[in-house]
């Protein structure tokens, strides 16, 4: 059969007609699988969901009780028959939670990663390589000047900036869901063991997170009395990018904007965005973790789903690979 | 390489002038000879390398790369170093470690000791010992386009605080010294005696002035002091002795190259203060330009004949501070200008004159002088103790200048940006505008933009009003209400005004800042273009 008879692009995100499920849709549908909890990713408002349980978790604490219709748990590597297709969940390195999934048909075998990362991270488990004739990758960080570094060296380059700038408080601006509890989680490993404090936004995650059995060390509220500007300063504080900007963080004593974000490889967009400390810190897999994962599966075609599809596809020509972008709209990338 | 890659990496992000002074004190103080002179002098403005094409660099990463997945990645970047240096690994994952990198003195030295025909092989060979915050540094040192918002001086107030040595000794040593200067950290860090130099044809530092404020001149005798006019142009230093003849801002930066009209007619050897403008000397009897002619000849290395018959460029000069090898500083000013008068009267009539003194018996007359002075390019004058020496630095006392008063006009609140650092969560930067006839009516236009002059709780204020009234965004910007009859009206003061093809109103004003908020007055209140248009006219003579 053609790959396509098993699994397409649609408006609404990727259908399988025959299981009659999308993946990731990006609208309300009938069943929905979902690889990971990042809203692009994880709607609510779906008849069924079958994810992973921590996915499940994730979604019902952003969205609430009513998050979908019927939810089922899809443990690592057990296979589920979903009207004669096989499907399986494997893990992908993303976040905490987050999965790829196998959908197979009479020997024909996609795989779905999802957002994906090889790099390790101590706050999820680590992507597994699932062999497949159709590898779906994404492309966020699909162009060859993406290189990320150790993340230790980038927290290094926080803790030697909080020795050279003691009375600024360091608000490191990093995503709700994934990256803000791995940076927190690196610090600790960075051997730092002061209170982190965190903005509400990122309450509920972490003790998630913390619930998981992932240490984040003593984290705070970062809420304050009118009386007391200074109880900040020379202190980390973690807090989504866009409260930073806001009245929020007039709080703060001279405060140092931080950002850890793959984007933070280019100078330009750190400028931009008004960030003094980069911290080029990805949840996704740079260049050369895209093409060493193509090469390892080797699958005998690619799809390239959202980012910059057309340099991932480009390299796959050179390479003899047969590939191709699937255009889908509606991510956009939350997690980076 | 790395230390001084990790330095322009944070400084080009910093906004804030403290915090670039200790990211540069930190960097000399642990950065070991002779790389840290390296760092400043390509900081300082003072590095000689080999320079490299653009057009070689781009063969050398095409050589191994792809030219369409390039093009991709140039695009997205858009800087062609950056991306270089971004790409130039390709699919490698292993991070080259510091130890193992090639210093910021190995590589200078290196590229400077190349041949024409290695120099592609060297770069090529460069690129892969460095790493990716390495490479982006090295690139735009050998193509010469290292804009990190660092100037000379500031490298110089690092150097002053790492190591308690005041600011204007190490300027005065600067022009004697060259990278990668040992014997001057030798001497900062305490190891060695303060070093000599050999030749007085260096820059020495300024003496300055204090603004004239309320009640300062009461006390003051106005026999023991004399007034000259005070030009808008900028202050310059000529310093020439043995053949070498140069010429530095106020700051202490060769502009030699930039001013060879100049630098060419110098017929004599010491040391002058005075004021470069363009135009004609007195002595000539043309009129001296304004000052945004001046600024044709301005930020320039070289310059064309075209130019220099265009914006002709003199120098009147204000004070002897060597009268040839003879250091004349602890001299009174009326001594010195003594001695100046004659160097001038010998010197050639079209490139230098000397500044006129202005008679006046009592504070209130020369107030009345200031206040109408007989030339357009005068913004008010100065005020000099006669029996004062040549002091570098800004005492209070021996030097005052007294300007014009600075123009006014209520304008309009258009824009509102978001600040940097301290201020990254507050509207601080405003655009503002004018009433102007336009064919549909009359309508507000933007004639400037202002981030300063507010005290912190006005700040509160003007923030408030944008994030209540914001009527559309663009990026970072927002549009806020601006009618007749609601609005924010902001008295902005300004030091000057021109003509400008650059802004879309016509006029450019000089160091606009937002003086006072007039809520008690309504947008329909504000000023006309046309009050602005008469400041220039009026300006023009």
């Amino acid at each position: 059969m053609k790959p396509e008879a098993l699994l397409h692009p649609t408006p609404a995100g990727l259908f399988c007609p025959i299981g009659r499920f999308h993946v990731d849709p990006v609208r309300p549908v009938e069943r929905a699988l979902i690889t990971h909890g990042h809203s692009d990713h994880a709607r609510a408002g779906h008849a069924k969901v079958l994810a992973t349980r921590q996915t499940l978790d994730i979604m019902r604490l952003r969205y609430g009780e009513d998050f979908c219709g019927e939810e089922q748990a899809a443990a690592f590597g057990e296979e589920i028959d979903v009207d004669g297709v096989r499907v399986s969940f494997h893990p992908a390195g993303h976040v905490l939670g987050s999965a790829q999934i196998a959908i197979e048909r009479q020997g024909l075998r996609i795989v779905v990663s999802g957002d994906y990362k090889r790099g390790i991270d101590p706050t999820c488990a680590s992507f597994v390589p699932v062999a497949c004739d159709v590898f779906i990758t994404e492309a966020t960080f699909g162009l060859p000047v993406f290189h990320h570094p150790d993340p230790k060296d980038e927290i290094d380059k926080l803790l030697t900036s909080l020795k050279q700038f003691p009375e600024r408080s360091h608000l490191v601006g990093a995503y709700a869901l994934g990256k803000a509890q791995r940076v927190i989680r690196l610090i600790r490993d960075c051997g730092y063991s002061e209170p982190i404090f965190i903005h509400g936004a990122l309450a509920k995650l972490c003790d998630y997170y913390v619930g998981q059995g992932i240490d984040l060390g003593d984290i705070r509220p970062a809420t304050i009395e009118k009386s007391s500007p200074d109880a900040f300063k020379g202190a980390v504080i973690v807090g989504p990018p866009s409260a930073f900007q806001d009245r929020w963080a007039r709080r703060f004593n001279e405060p140092l904007i931080a950002f850890a974000s793959g984007w933070m490889m280019v100078r330009q967009r750190a400028k931009q965005g008004g960030v003094e400390l980069p911290l080029v810190i990805s949840d996704h897999c740079d260049w050369p973790e895209l093409l060493s994962t193509i090469e390892e599966i080797g699958p005998s075609e690619v799809w390239v789903t959202h980012g910059r599809e057309e340099a991932l596809v480009r390299w796959c020509e050179l390479k003899n690979i047969p590939a191709r972008p699937l255009h889908l709209v509606g991510y956009e990338d939350e997690g980076d | 390489m790395k230390p001084f890659a990790t330095l322009l990496d944070r400084l080009v992000l910093t906004p804030s002038r403290n915090g670039k002074l200790t990211l540069l004190a930190d960097y000399f103080r642990d950065t070991p000879d002779p790389d840290r002179g390296y760092g400043l002098a390509a900081l300082a403005g003072g590095l000689d390398l080999k320079s490299v094409k653009p057009a070689m660099l781009r063969d050398l990463v095409l050589e191994r790369m792809d030219p369409v997945l390039f093009q991709y990645s140039y695009d997205y970047v858009g800087d062609l170093a950056e991306t270089i240096s971004l790409v130039w690994d390709g699919t490698r994952k292993d991070e080259i470690d510091d130890e193992h990198q090639p210093r910021l003195s190995e590589v200078v030295t290196r590229m400077n000791s190349l041949g024409r025909t290695e120099v592609r092989s060297a770069v090529r060979d460069l690129l892969d010992k460095l790493d990716t915050s390495s490479r982006f540094a090295f690139l735009k040192l050998v193509t010469g386009a290292l804009r990190i918002g660092v100037s000379a001086r500031l490298a110089k107030q690092a150097l002053s605080d790492m190591s308690g040595k005041d600011v204007t000794e190490i300027e005065t040593l600067w022009h004697g010294l060259t990278p990668p200067y040992e014997p001057l950290f030798a001497w900062l860090e305490g190891r060695a005696e303060k070093p000599v130099l050999a030749t007085p044809a260096i820059f020495h530092s300024v003496m300055l002035a204090n603004p004239v404020e309320t009640g300062d001149l009461e006390k003051l005798d106005p026999a023991d002091y004399a007034a000259e006019w005070k030009w808008d142009g900028i202050r310059v230093q000529m310093s020439s002795y043995g053949g070498t003849r140069k010429l530095y801002s106020r700051s202490g930066d060769d502009i030699t190259g930039a001013f060879p009209d100049v630098v060419g007619s110098i017929n004599f050897e010491g040391v002058i203060d005075g004021e470069l403008l363009v135009g004609g000397t007195a002595r000539s009897n043309n009129p001296t330009r304004t000052f945004s002619d001046l600024q044709q000849r301005l930020n320039r290395k070289t310059v064309t004949a075209k130019m220099l018959d265009d914006y002709p460029a003199f120098v009147r000069a204000y004070d002897l501070l060597f009268e040839s090898d003879l250091d004349i500083r602890a001299e009174s000013f009326l001594e010195r200008r003594r001695r100046l008068g004659d160097i001038i009267q010998r010197a050639p009539h079209d490139r230098f004159d000397l500044s006129d003194l202005v008679p006046f018996t009592t504070w209130d007359e020369l107030d009345r002088i200031r206040i109408a002075p007989p030339d357009p390019v005068i913004e008010g004058v100065m005020i000099k103790r006669k029996d004062s020496p040549y002091q570098a630095g800004r005492l209070k006392g021996p030097w005052f200048k007294w300007k014009r008063d600075p123009y006014n006009i209520d304008a309009v609140m258009l824009y509102a940006q978001r600040g940097h650092g301290k201020r990254s969560s507050y509207y601080s930067d405003f655009t503002f505008g004018v009433w102007a006839e336009t064919p549909d009516g009359e309508e507000l236009v933007p004639v400037g933009k202002a981030y300063f002059g507010f005290t912190d709780a006005e700040l509160e204020v003007l923030d408030k009003f944008v994030r209540d009234n914001t009527v559309d965004r663009f990026g970072p910007v927002r549009a806020v209400r601006a009618e007749p009859d609601f609005g924010f009206v902001l008295e902005v003061a300004f030091e000057g005004i021109n003509r400008s093809t650059r802004h879309k109103s016509g006029v450019a004003m000089r160091f606009p800042r937002i003086a006072r908020l007039r809520q008690d007055k309504l947008p329909r209140d504000a000023d006309r273009l046309a009050t602005l248009t008469a400041m220039v006219e009026a300006r023009e003579g």
